[in-house]
């Protein structure tokens, strides 16, 4: 349990009397599918307008924006590796794997495809650019080393969620983290599994004693997948 | 105004909307009724009427009630494991190493959530079996049992992550740790899934098998589904993706009342 992060939120923000109108503001958004509303629901995520951002620095943002450009930004990583592996495969890859990695990297290509157009869509101009990929350290013609660097995408996407869906304020957003991180720990799993059978949740990723899988701030999945993006990222705001 | 597709689309947002209504039977009788009667001018009187009734009044869950239902789940799944263990019949090697594995993050997770409701001065709930009469006597059908409870997991687990945003135990972020819980229970479906020669992940077509794995993937919003906030992810997205890998890239949410439901993991807990 050490490693539970003490919550950002006030809890006097969830408290009963403020509790319904919340509710009904989403409501409102989704039956009515108003501009209006939609703009209501975002009002909570301008406040990053006055960040300063740093030439060749690419700021994710503040607020329920600044964790989706953060979700956006790891999606896109994802989707550039396995769009390469679906394109050049390991020459010692079975053709079921290859079959899976074309899913996988479907799958990835969605979830980046949504992020773009959902943040477009509700937070017009605060989308982050097109991300460089830096793969030179991936040695894509070798299943083994294709292998080790899609766990390392997969468990870091599934720590990052994992680790940001606290920063979230809009429970449809936090619901649409919820079921794209499931995924990303089915993939997580099954390329845990492809390295060596049974390690899909095994002590070393999964706390034996609480049986929590990880999480981590996203300042830290940032430092982490920083070494595979050109651009350099700043999450310091991310939820905030 | 199209009130299935109001309601299915509220349930992304309020994963318990259909728990707020007397029942879901009832609600969809009464529409029913009302669109024979041809009572359109009657039609926004009783929509109104039906969300004064889920929203007038804060009926979500409390925390404790949300724990409990995890607790519920992660006792009928370590239970299941238990008598899977003792039935002997899961072949030595890598299967048996995986169920004990599985068996005990469940019943690292009882544990967890049971000190957890203790913490917050509730009663955790005690006793969940599986049922022993619906216990299966051959590993094949133990292992299919096994995908139903880990994959309805995933999906109550994200059914109650909104009724746990900012609620704390002391220092500890419960939805951080319900997101810690429901990641690794993803990962044991994954694994279940391979051990059936499925895909780790949720084809569109899974709501079609027989019981106990088809009601498993149906509902409000069944794991077929293609549109996320409002978006066709096979149509609107400027590229082309198949209705498969639309609906397998994201996993659905069940209701508390649909996991409840006999058709599902309520009808396997005594």
């Amino acid at each position: 349990m050490s490693k539970i992060i003490t919550s950002g939120g006030d809890e006097a923000d969830f408290t009963k009397p403020l509790y319904v109108p919340i509710k009904r503001r989403s409501f409102f958004m989704y039956a009515g599918a108003t501009a209006g509303a939609t703009a209501l629901l975002l009002s909570g995520c301008d406040d990053d307008d006055d960040v300063v951002s740093t030439p060749g620095t690419v700021n994710l943002g503040a607020g329920d924006v600044g964790v989706l450009n953060f979700a956006y930004a790891l999606e896109q990583l994802e989707a550039a590796f396995y769009d390469r592996v679906k394109t050049s495969p390991a020459s010692d890859f079975t053709s079921a794997e290859k079959d899976y990695f074309t899913q996988v990297a479907a799958h990835e290509a969605i979830h980046r495809d949504f992020f773009k157009a959902a943040i477009n869509r509700d937070a017009p101009g605060k989308i982050i650019a097109n991300l460089t990929p830096n793969f030179d350290s991936i040695d894509f013609t070798k299943r083994a080393t294709v292998l080790a660097a899609a766990r390392t995408f997969e468990d870091l996407g599934v720590q990052a969620y994992n680790g940001a869906g606290k920063y979230l304020k809009t429970p449809a957003y936090l619901v649409i983290a919820g079921q794209i991180v499931s995924v990303e720990a089915r993939h997580a799993a099954y390329v845990r599994d492809l390295i060596s059978n049974g390690s899909f949740a095994d002590d070393s990723i999964v706390d034996p004693l609480t049986g929590l899988d990880k999480a981590l701030e996203p300042v830290d999945v940032i430092a982490a997948a920083q070494g595979f993006i050109k651009e350099k990222l700043d999450a310091s705001n991310v939820g905030k | 105004m199209n009130i299935f597709r109001i309601i299915e689309q509220l349930s992304e947002v309020d994963s318990d909307v259909l728990g707020r209504f007397d029942s879901r039977r009832a609600v969809f009788k009464t529409l029913g009724d009302t669109a024979k009667k041809g009572a359109l001018a009657a039609a926004p009187v009783f929509v109104a009427s039906l969300f004064q009734k889920a929203y007038g009044q804060t009926t979500a869950p409390s925390v404790i009630d949300v724990l409990n239902y995890a607790l519920t789940l992660e006792l009928l799944e370590e239970d299941f494991y238990t008598k899977m263990i003792a039935a002997g019949q899961v072949p030595t090697g890598a299967p048996a190493a995986a169920i004990a594995l599985i068996k005990k993050h469940e019943s690292a997770h009882v544990t967890l959530l049971t000190n957890t409701v203790k913490a917050l001065n509730g009663t955790p709930v005690t006793g969940k079996k599986f049922d022993p009469a619906k216990f299966p006597a051959d590993y094949t059908t133990q292992l299919a049992f096994a995908q139903a409870l880990e994959d309805t997991g995933v999906r109550a687990y994200k059914g109650q992550a909104g009724n746990l945003m900012g609620k704390t135990a002391g220092s500890t972020n419960l939805l951080q740790v319900a997101l810690q819980i429901h990641s690794v229970e993803a990962r044991h479906a994954a694994h279940i899934r391979t051990m059936r020669a499925q895909a780790p992940w949720i084809p569109a077509a899974d709501s079609n098998l027989p019981a106990p794995l088809g009601p498993v993937y149906t509902g409000a919003i069944p794991e077929s589904n293609v549109t996320q906030s409002g978006v066709n992810l096979t149509s609107q997205l400027g590229a082309t993706y198949s209705a498969n890998d639309a609906a397998a890239s994201f996993d659905e949410i069940l209701t508390m009342a649909e996991v409840l439901d006999a058709s599902r993991a309520g009808g396997l807990v005594v």
